[in-house]
């Protein structure tokens, strides 16, 4: 039934992008804000997170009285973990909705789906939690409509492979990376480069497909080589069955990864006795600023659980295009964009940033490790 | 490779190969009666894995008896899903009834996301067993052996069946004329439900093992369902014994090519064999040349 509600979007798509309306987004008295997330599907946990921390920032701006006078009004819509289906859904919120950003979606691949989209349409673009390095700049040039407010992956890849030399003393590390994804293929030769360049060596590079669920077979090759880690990356559902089904068959190195590890699905797949897992992460909730405890206290009163990064990254995401477009003094999308590359020093609970000239923030990194199946904070690592 | 990974690696593939080769069976037996290509088939292996879930942790059965209500469950469904969806078009052209089987995927896979959600679930820890066994220098997964276990011995049960019993041989009889079959007596349409239960409930089987070993979500029966399809296309649609060893031998090339280190490669390399063997025996391994009558 999905498919032909799908099927039928699709038409009324092609038939409205043929009308192409364009730019109008200042008229009426709410703000309208585009959410494409994968609120099903494969990744939908993340998209999930995005988008609670996403609404929880608009409640609160909204009950201060709006942006501009005006109520911010979010569409939201799934794009079921799907690249083409997130570049239709992209394509009716400039277009159909007629909104003045679209915030969203909240994988690599699914945001370059999408940004051919931005550009064609004027409309800004922001991610808060796609980190591969192509997505604001391909090929050498910028998409002027595209903007993250997290890390990207060379800087999380090359921050791991620092912690694990100077703070774990590992020398010899595995690599092990999903080859259906840009992500962990990123993050894989990102680590590779820091970690050899400290001279660490790596002893294998094996792949894994998330499609698959038994990873016994790669798990048996890797078993009796000599490494002192394993540099794991990807989505949480994969990850926790390669490490669940290592630790059954007696692997104890010490796994590191990236974000993608910040879930609470992951402690529960991997089960209980999760530990001796690192990973860098956007933020932690161990960390005891006064704007850090506040974020918490608020997303705990609305949600009743405590945020993880994704929550975090998408409530900064919200507060940001709020004060980008109170700084444009518009809700136009020329002006909207101009303000968000202008960016200095804004306050984020994911850490203070400004947008450098490739529309990625300069911020900092925070490794987390899991002991016992609970995230706890390891130390945090400046953007050098 | 040394020759205990090798054994390992053996193991491995025997295991994931075992729950191919119970899916295919399925696919096989509704094939080798109505010419059917069930694409229902591998979604009815997922409901068996929710259903063996909800056993275990709503209402705090013991494995194996979640396991004997989740084959109950999906054998009755399959019964349901061939009287209301393919039994009215038993005479339909074919493509029409392999569109419905894949109406009644969709159907199964959204209508159970908006009964428990897209999220990813897992068993409880140890549900199916986590422990080591140490033989002779290999550390052997005791889930899998009980996969292999289980697999042997729901295949002996099921050649049992089809060989020594009378709803076996009318299953035979059916499989090779319907009309004639009818003619002699047997119940075309009691048979062909057997049918399903059959193969239905061995994909429950499957789905609940598959389950406690990995997660489960309401997507999950497309992937193993894909690859039980080729199993049993490999080993020769239609055969039984071709199903079984099409599973195990589709696990074991998967597995030898990740052990080798081509482990992007392993479904390439799975399907270029199967094309291969497709070119060579068109009908599969263990498939029967069957002219059809014009």
């Amino acid at each position: 039934m999905k498919r032909a509600v799908a099927l039928g979007l699709a038409g009324a798509l092609a038939l409205t992008s043929l009308a192409g309306c364009q730019g109008g987004a200042d008229s009426g008295d709410t703000i309208k804000i585009g959410l494409n997330y994968e609120l099903s599907g494969d990744v939908g946990q993340y998209g999930q997170s995005c988008v609670q921390g996403i609404e929880l920032a608009f409640e609160e701006i909204n009950a201060a009285g709006g942006v501009l006078g005006k109520q911010i009004e979010a569409i939201k819509v799934d794009n079921t973990s799907k690249n083409d289906e997130a570049m239709n859904v992209a394509t009716r919120l400039a277009t159909k909705d007629n909104v003045s950003v679209i915030l969203g979606p909240a994988t690599s691949g699914a945001v370059k789906a999408t940004t051919a989209i931005a550009t064609a349409n004027g409309v800004p673009v922001i991610t808060c939690s796609a980190t591969a390095d192509d997505i604001t700049v391909q090929n050498g040039n910028l998409n002027p409509y595209t903007y993250r407010i997290c890390y990207n992956d060379t800087f999380q890849g090359t921050m791991m492979g620092n912690f694990a030399t100077k703070d774990l003393g590992v020398t010899k590390a595995v690599i092990l990376t999903d080859t259906s994804n840009d992500y962990s293929a990123g993050l894989g030769n990102a680590f590779k480069e820091s970690f050899e360049s400290q001279g660490g060596t790596i002893v294998a590079e094996e792949t894994y497909s998330m499609k698959d669920t038994d990873f016994n077979p790669i798990l048996t090759k890797l078993k009796d080589l000599e490494f002192d880690a394993i540099y794991l990356t990807g989505y949480y559902e994969a990850v926790a069955l390669i490490i669940k089904q290592a630790r059954e068959m007696g692997i104890d190195q010490p796994f590191l990864g990236a974000d993608g590890y910040d879930a609470p699905k992951l402690p529960e797949i991997a089960g209980d006795a999760l530990n001796n897992v690192f990973f860098t992460n956007h933020y932690s909730s161990g960390d005891t600023s006064p704007e850090v405890q506040a974020f918490i206290e608020s997303f705990r009163a609305k949600y009743g659980e405590d945020p993880d990064g994704f929550n975090a990254l998408g409530y900064d995401m919200a507060k940001f295009v709020a004060d980008a477009i109170t700084r444009a003094g518009s809700a136009d999308r020329e002006k909207i964009n101009q303000a968000l590359a202008d960016t200095v020093d804004f306050e984020a609970v994911t850490g203070k940033f400004s947008m450098d000239e490739n529309h990625n923030p300069v911020k900092a990194t925070v490794i987390i490790e899991y002991k016992d199946g609970q995230q706890t904070f390891r130390t945090k690592l400046a953007a050098e | 490779m040394s020759f205990e990974e090798f054994l390992q690696q053996l193991i491995n593939g025997v295991s994931i190969g075992s729950i191919y080769a119970l899916a295919a069976l399925g696919y096989t037996m509704v094939y080798g009666i109505i010419k059917l290509i069930n694409f229902a088939h591998g979604d009815i292996l997922m409901v068996g894995a929710y259903v063996g879930y909800a056993c275990i942790v709503v209402l705090h059965m013991p494995f194996l008896l979640a396991m004997v209500v989740a084959v109950a469950v999906c054998g009755l469904l399959g019964v349901a899903i061939e009287k209301v969806a393919y039994r009215p078009l038993r005479h339909a052209p074919r493509i029409t009834v392999l569109i419905t089987a894949i109406g009644v995927s969709f159907l199964l896979e959204y209508v159970m996301m908006a009964l428990v959600g897209a999220e990813s679930k897992a068993y409880p820890d140890g549900s199916f067993g986590n422990g080591q066994l140490s033989v002779a220098g290999l550390s052997i997964n005791t889930q899998q052996l009980y996969v292999v276990a289980v697999t042997i011995i729901m295949m002996i049960a099921l050649q049992y069946i089809i060989k020594r019993t009378k709803i076996g041989k009318a299953m035979r009889a059916v499989s090779s004329d319907a009309d004639a079959a009818q003619l002699m007596g047997i119940s075309v349409d009691k048979t062909i439900s057997f049918t399903f239960l059959l193969g239905s409930a061995l994909a429950a089987v499957a789905g609940v093992m598959m389950g406690a070993m990995y997660t489960i979500n309401p997507l999950m029966g497309m992937q193993p369902g894909l690859k039980a399809f080729i199993a049993a296309v490999f080993g020769g649609i239609g055969s039984i014994p071709g199903a079984m060893l099409g599973g195990i031998l589709l696990g074991l090339i998967e597995t030898l090519v990740t052990a080798v280190g081509f482990s992007a490669y392993k479904d390439l390399a799975a399907f270029v064999i199967l094309i291969l063997v497709l070119l060579i025996r068109p009908c599969g391994i263990l498939g029967k040349n069957v002219r059809e009558k014009v």
